[in-house]
Parts: structure tokens; sequence; C-alpha cells
């Protein structure tokens, strides 16, 4: 790995009041790579990835992506930078169309812009065909003039998913997308996952479900109380013997408590 | 005729006032300084007529931009908060506005005559439309076209992707910013263009009733400046239209006989809209409703032929 990584973040942590959600937290992502971020509730997960899209400031620690510091940013310009999510709570402008939705986040891809007018006053016609080919992708073809909370529960998942993707982000942070999911719809997820993966894109995966994170990601970080305890790949996290008393408690306070 | 001529001046000055709440609504900003940018619109039109002689049409123009711009500056300071002390922030602003022209004192002889702003006595010689020539019917059709150009500029907005963005910052504020999208700037230009369309409508009323005072720019109007739009719902700009046209139409005047007793009924309906329909009058079932009424009717034609 000669690059530079695409997203370097060194010494994170947020307090807040005298609650430490992040402490020290260093990860550093390459290009093309699927990372997964796991942890008990409430180890600081989602406030890594708040504090990555600027919903509120860190205490201390640097976020940087492609050498570019997202620190001092307001969060459209992060976005514009090139990150980009999902919500653990699905987040969709519910009484727009499914279309519309993609619509709003649409960024053209660097290089490609048009002018902010055509932007801003440009009629849907303008985007028609790009919008319509991200909806096929994300399954969501035959939707698209729907109200987004119309759609069901999976589907409203992969409109998020979508939208993330409008934005055409270099990296694009996922906070918990099976929660809630069924099986199957967690099996759809995980291939459109690797799809991305196929399609070179760099994902930041926060997830419970550690079937699907042990069999997309390529490495993992395990955060608990705020602080990193672990980190390798998959094989590697799942025989580390912090990790499983981080999750499941050790040994020796089974026995105590027996 | 007159008396109808009246009404339908006061209903087309009122939907311009709906429609500047309107749009601050989409960003789901619920704002009271509508009334001040107004006030501002009205006096500056007002002066320009009265005292410096302008043609009412660039003086309309004029005081619209003015209100516009005290909209961009108060916007910045005012958008960062929300809710209820938004409202608290607005209402201050209309406040200061109204006390400002309650004592503005600006009386110059024009043609042997004292006229201009006197303070407390309010701003009484506004007499433009009359002076040059204007009948009353001519007036009426001024708004109107003024009212039609600003719904039709609205309707086009929401077709483009600038009305999809005012309408998802309105939907979820962190889902929008998280899409890239600059919330100061979006609310910002909101309450800009709201505040030139309040203050045509300002400068409209002055110029239509010949005179204004601090009365005028009472809480009470803004009241019903963010009421029309909340009946009339968002769906699109017509309901505001419907909701001015039941306000101001029917209780106002259809009731007249019942003096004072028609603004408890105000608040009695905005009570009741509120619990039986939260999305307004005019909601996409009833959009969807009329279409499918209009279709109806068009195949009972093609069958009929």
């Amino acid at each position: 790995m000669g690059l530079a990584p695409m997203l370097r973040i060194t010494g994170l942590a947020k307090y807040f009041g005298g609650v430490r959600a992040v402490d020290g937290l260093d990860i550093q992502i390459d290009k093309g790579e699927i990372f997964g971020l796991i942890g008990p509730n409430g180890s600081g997960k989602s406030t890594t990835v708040n504090l990555i899209c600027g919903v509120f400031p860190q205490t201390s620690g640097t976020i940087e992506l492609d050498n570019v510091d997202l620190g001092k940013m307001a969060p459209h310009q992060r976005i514009e930078s090139g990150v980009s999510r999902t919500f653990q709570n699905i987040r969709l402008f519910g009484e727009l169309t499914v279309w519309q939705n993609l619509w709003v986040a649409w960024r053209d891809a660097p290089g490609h812009e048009t002018n902010w007018l055509v932007n801003w006053f440009g009629s849907p016609a303008d985007r028609q065909h790009e919008i319509q080919k991200l909806l096929e992708f994300s399954g969501l073809g035959d939707h698209s003039d729907k109200p987004a909370n119309s759609l069901s529960f999976g589907e409203q998942r992969q409109l998020e998913l979508a939208r993330a993707m409008a934005s055409k982000p270099k990296l694009i942070l996922l906070d918990e997308p099976a929660a809630g999911m069924n099986s199957e719809e967690v099996a759809d997820l995980k291939e459109r996952i690797l799809t991305m993966k196929e399609l070179g894109m760099t994902v930041l995966l926060v997830e419970h479900v550690m079937d699907l994170v042990m069999s997309v990601t390529d490495r993992i970080t395990v955060l608990n109380f705020g602080k990193p305890i672990a980190e390798g790949t998959p094989v590697e996290i799942q025989n580390n013997e912090a990790v499983q008393e981080a999750y499941f408690g050790s040994a020796k306070n089974v026995e105590a408590g027996a | 005729m007159e008396y109808y001529l009246g009404i339908s001046q006061t209903i087309g000055v009122h939907t311009l006032l709906g429609l500047s709440a309107y749009v601050l609504l989409l960003t789901g900003q619920l704002s009271l300084a509508q009334v001040g940018f107004f006030a501002i619109g009205s006096y500056v039109s007002g002066i320009l007529t009265v005292i410096f002689g302008w043609h009412v049409l660039p003086a309309l123009f004029v005081g619209a931009l003015v209100a516009g711009v005290f909209a961009f500056l108060v916007g910045f300071p005012a958008l960062r908060v929300k809710g209820l002390m938004l409202v608290v922030a607005t209402i201050a602003f209309s406040e200061i506005v109204r006390l400002v022209f309650f004592n503005l004192n600006w009386r110059v002889e024009v043609n042997g005559l004292e006229v201009g702003p006197d303070s407390t006595q309010g701003f009484r010689e506004i007499r433009y439309f009359a002076a040059n020539g204007w009948e009353q019917a001519h007036v009426v059709l001024l708004i109107w076209l003024i009212v039609i150009l600003v719904m039709v500029m609205l309707w086009w907005l929401d077709k483009v992707r600038a009305g999809a963005v005012l309408r998802a910052v309105g939907e979820d504020e962190l889902a929008a910013q998280s899409s890239g999208i600059n919330l100061t700037m979006v609310k910002v230009a909101a309450m800009t263009g709201g505040g030139v369309i309040a203050g045509i409508a300002g400068g409209l009323y002055a110029h239509s009733t010949t005179y204004v005072d601090h009365h005028t720019f009472s809480i009470l109007l803004a009241t019903f400046a963010v009421s029309y739009p909340i009946l009339g719902g968002l769906k699109n700009v017509l309901g505001t239209l419907m909701a001015v046209i039941f306000i101001q139409g029917f209780i106002i005047e259809g009731l007249r006989f019942m003096g004072d007793y028609r603004n408890i009924l105000f608040g009695l309906l905005i009570i009741v809209a509120m619990n039986f329909r939260p999305q307004g009058l005019v909601d996409g079932n009833f959009t969807s409703d009329v279409r499918k009424l209009l279709r109806m009717k068009q195949n009972g034609a093609g069958a009929d032929a």
C-alpha cells in the first residue's frame, strides 16, 4: 500500500460533557476498501459517523479525506469534498417523490459539472436519464413517482443508499444499514455492498449484524467505550480475545457470576 | 360594484402576503416578520411616489427590493434559531419596524401641500392612483396581474430543482445538509424571496388604500399571513389563494354581521383545520380528487360525443 489512505482519522475525540463518546480514535481507510466499524451499543460508532459529516464539531483530532482537512468545514462542504452517508433511523424526504429525493442530493461527477443555473433551476428532464439509471441500479426503477414515505422499509433503505450515492462521493458512510431488515433483505444488502466494492467505491460500514460485517469488509476496527480495542481482518477480529470480552464479557466474569 | 372591487383588492394583497409566508414555510420556517417587510414595502414605495414624485411601478419595485434587502439581512441572524424562538425573533423584528414608522416624521411641501409620514398620525397622502386618473378597476387589475405573476413564478419554482430543495429542507434539515445542501443559503434565499413578495404586497396596499399607519402592521396581520398557507396547505400556491378567499371573502366580509365574533371563529377554524386537516385544506388527496373529477368529466364528454 504505497498510496496515502483516502480517509485518515487521527486522535479523534468527542466529549459530551463528561461522557467520552469517542476517545482517541485512529482510522485509515484506503481507496476501494470496505471498512467495518463495530462495537457494542454506545461505543461511539454513530458519533464517529456524525463527526466525519460535521453534525457536531470534534473535541480534538483531525479528519482528512484525500489530504483535505474536513474538520473545520460546514457539513454541506464536506459532502462537496466527497463524503456522504445514510442514517441509522432512515431519514428520507418523505413527502417528496423517490425521484426528487435523488434530485435534491444530485451532484455531477467531478469534471462534468453543469453550470449552477441548470443545477438549481433545471427541470427534471435535464437529469431524467442519469437519475433513472441510479434508480434502476437500486432496484427502485418502478417507484420513481411515488412519495418516498409510501415505500416499504427495505425500499426506503435502498433509496437512502441511492441518495447517498447521488452526490458522487469518494467515501460512503453506512450507519447500520441492516437495522430492522429481515434475512432476505440483509442478503440483498450484502450483494449491493459487494457490487459497490466492484465499482471501486470506498465504504465505512457501521453495523451490528455480524454475518454481514464479516462477509463484506476488508478490515475492521472495534470500538468499546469510545476507544479502539482491536483492528484487523474479519478473521483476526473474530479470534481476538479483547473483542470477545467486550461483546460477551470474559470467561472469568461468567464463572464469577455463576 | 365598488364593494366587490374593494374585496378583490384585499384578497389580492393578502394572497401576496400569504405567499410570502408560503415560501418560507416550504423550508419549515414559521416567520412573523412578513408584516415587517410589508410595512417596509408600503412606506418606501409611498415615500417614493408622494415625496419624490416617482411613477408607481418603479416605486413598487424599489419598495419590494428594499424589503428584500432587509429580509436578507434579518435572515442570517434570525434563521440561526428555529421553531418558537424564530417566531419570537421575527415578532421582535416586525415590532421594531412598526415602531420605527410610528416615530417617522418626514413632512415636506409638495405643490403647496404638506405631505409625508407624520409619525403617530400615519402616512396619509399616498394618492398616486387617484391623482393620475387610475380607476379602481385598473388598480384591481394591477394587483391581480402581480398576484398571478408571483403565483406563476412560485409554481414554476416548484417544477425545478430549487423547489425540491426548499421542500427537502422543510422535511428534514439533517438529511438535507447531509445531501450537500447549504441550509443557511437556502433559508436566507427563501426569506429574501418572501421579503420581496411581502414588500410588493405592502406597496400595493398603501397605494390602493391611500394611507397606512402603525395599526396596519399589527401582529394580527402577521398571524393572518402565516395562517393562509397553513390552512391552504403547502401542496401548491392555489391552497393559499383559496384560504385567503375563504377567510377574507367569507369569514371577514360574508359574516360581517357577526362583528368581533369573527376573530373567535377565525381562531376556531385554525384549531379545527389543524386537527382534521393538518396538511391543509388543499392536500395531495384533494388535488388528486379534483384531477379525477376533471378526468371523469372529460371521459363523460367523450362518451357523449
